[in-house]
């Protein structure tokens, strides 16, 4: 199993939502974050004066899959996320070793 | 026995209390302006003006205000401590004496609190407290004596005083308002000229919040701040209509100057701030009437509507350039009490020295540069401002450094981090759940459990 963790625009948030689900994952986390890339942080003035922001919002986003759905999801996640322009963010995957499903007990890929 | 009026004195008994409400209005337009974790301590250092003002006032306040001048209109005598002097029957000029008590007690509530907003998040709660006394005491209590203290009633061939003045004895008052004969109809110079340069020299001995210049320090609570603008603006009717002292038709050009001018600030300031960074801001709008009720304050009395519509215009597009100084000079005025109060008080000030007009006035001697009256009166205007303006910050200096001394004025930086409101008050503002639910609450549960397990054990 993996866990694909994706940070995304906010505006994002429902494109990426719709394509997992039409790809057919059962579930997600969602968190509101704050970080910055290569795109840095940004100035801006309020009330006359000038601050830098060097803290960007974005959304991480999180799902279990089962090894086979990795890269595919990667690629669903990429895809729905992506404006062309500078911020739009990053996806990866790491290993998960194991997964229990709280109510039943079931574990492994059968819990996700 | 003086005759009371009884229109004069209903008229000023409900304007005393919408001053008085002006007091919450400003605690809460000052408090959804701080960060979260400082809206309590902000509340609380204009509740506790109307504590200690309203306590002071009735022991000594109002007789250093408005006794009887004790010589050269500089300060009143001890003849009204404890509003001994005072009855049911006594009376000036229509208006009951102990409803003239009241209204003016209101005055140097909201004074005091003004200058709250400048120490925003780091002023000791202690601190606050003494020089609260030690301000109203040595700088309230004689500016208020010398700008609102009229004198005795005119008597029958006696010449009367400047503007509002005109139906007491000139010279038997203040300096500024029976002798030199500024106009300043309610508190342009008293009130907002001497909270602007207090909270200017407080902050100078205070020193810069954590982080000021580098965080954008923004509001915690803008609705906060519109309700508050809005009790403020409504409480300002009794500020300025009610300093008629009387249900006349002065009151109801004060009326009427008030709003026009509010209006007209307001819509500058946004037009200003529209222009210089890109966007027209709540706190702006805001901002801005609160520039236009300060600036309007002096001179509601002594211009027509069309000059209080200049008046806001100025005021408004002045003060939101002056709020930016701060930044250039490096001194950490929280929540703009200079750039609002001293520069829009001065504003108002100078400017009834340009556009008074005679017929608000009702004397060709009370005329602006504007309206063929030549310099005498922008002069007149001048004097009182830069005195006012002087004497607050060099006694307020002075105070501050003695508060300093003797119990210091500053939380540490610790505090000042973790929230003043924690750290001061052992209180927080909001006790709310996380965005996403029952998170946060959940925790919180189980962290008063384990706290409570404690003390019993403890």
């Amino acid at each position: 199993m993996r866990l694909v963790t994706a940070i995304v625009k906010p505006f994002k948030l429902d494109d990426v939502k719709t394509a997992l689900e039409v790809f057919g994952v059962q579930g997600m986390t969602v968190s509101e974050v704050q970080g910055f890339g290569r795109q840095r942080g940004h100035t801006e003035v309020y009330r006359g004066a000038e601050y830098a922001v060097s803290f960007v919002p974005k959304v991480r986003i999180e799902v279990l899959v089962a090894d086979a759905d990795a890269a595919d999801v990667l690629e669903v996640v990429a895809k729905a996320a992506q404006t062309g322009s500078i911020g739009d963010g990053k996806v990866w995957t790491t290993p998960v070793e194991d997964v229990v499903r709280v109510r039943t007990g079931e574990r492994g890929v059968d819990a996700l | 026995m003086p005759e009371i009026d009884s229109g004069t004195t209903a008229w000023v008994l409900a304007s005393a209390a919408l001053v008085l409400f002006m007091t919450p209005g400003l605690a809460f337009f000052y408090g959804g302006m701080t960060r979260n974790k400082s809206v309590l301590n902000m509340l609380m250092m204009s509740f506790s003006a109307i504590g200690i003002v309203s306590v002071l006032w009735v022991l000594y306040g109002y007789t250093l205000a408005f006794g009887v001048d004790a010589g050269g209109g500089l300060i009143g005598d001890l003849s009204q401590l404890g509003l001994k002097a005072t009855t049911t029957a006594s009376a000036t000029n229509g208006l009951a004496d102990y409803v003239f008590v009241a209204f003016q007690m209101m005055f140097a509530i909201i004074t005091l609190a003004l200058i709250s907003g400048a120490v925003a998040d780091r002023m000791k709660f202690g601190a606050w407290v003494l020089f609260s006394v030690l301000w109203i005491t040595v700088v309230y209590f004689p500016v208020a004596h010398w700008v609102f203290a009229f004198g005795t009633p005119l008597e029958e061939g006696g010449t009367g005083g400047a503007g509002a003045a005109s139906a007491y004895t000139a010279g038997t008052g203040g300096w500024i308002v029976s002798k030199l004969g500024a106009l300043d109809f309610a508190g342009g110079t008293a009130v907002h000229i001497n909270a602007g340069a207090a909270a200017l020299a407080l902050v100078l001995v205070l020193g810069k919040r954590h982080g000021f210049g580098r965080d954008p320090m923004r509001p915690h609570n803008l609705p906060l701040v519109m309700i508050g603008t809005g009790i403020l603006w409504f409480g300002w009717f009794g500020f300025n209509a009610g300093s008629a002292l009387g249900a006349n038709g002065i009151a109801g050009l004060a009326f009427v100057n008030t709003q026009v001018a509010t209006a007209a600030a307001m819509l500058a300031w946004i037009g200003t701030e529209r222009l210089r960074d890109g966007h027209a801001t709540t706190l702006g709008a805001a901002s801005g009437a609160v520039a236009g009720l300060v600036a309007i304050t002096p001179a509601c009395g002594s211009v027509t509507p069309l000059g209080a519509i200049l008046v806001g215009l100025v005021a408004g597009g002045l003060c939101c350039l002056a709020v930016t100084l701060k930044h250039r000079a490096g001194y950490d005025d929280a929540l703009d009490v200079v750039g609002v109060h001293l520069v829009g008080g001065l504003a108002g000030t100078l400017m009834i020295g340009l556009v008074a007009s005679d017929t608000s006035t009702g004397s060709t001697d009370l005329r602006g540069l504007f309206y063929g009256g030549g310099l005498s009166l922008l002069g007149k205007q001048a004097l009182a401002a830069l005195t006012v303006c002087a004497y607050s910050f060099v006694l307020t200096l002075l105070i501050a450094l003695v508060v300093k001394a003797v119990i210091g004025l500053r939380i540490s930086e610790d505090d000042e981090v973790t929230g003043i409101d924690q750290t001061a008050h052992a209180e927080t503002g909001y006790e709310l759940g996380g965005s996403l639910g029952g998170m946060s609450s959940a925790l919180r549960a189980t962290s008063d459990a384990t706290a409570s397990h404690q003390r019993v054990s403890s």
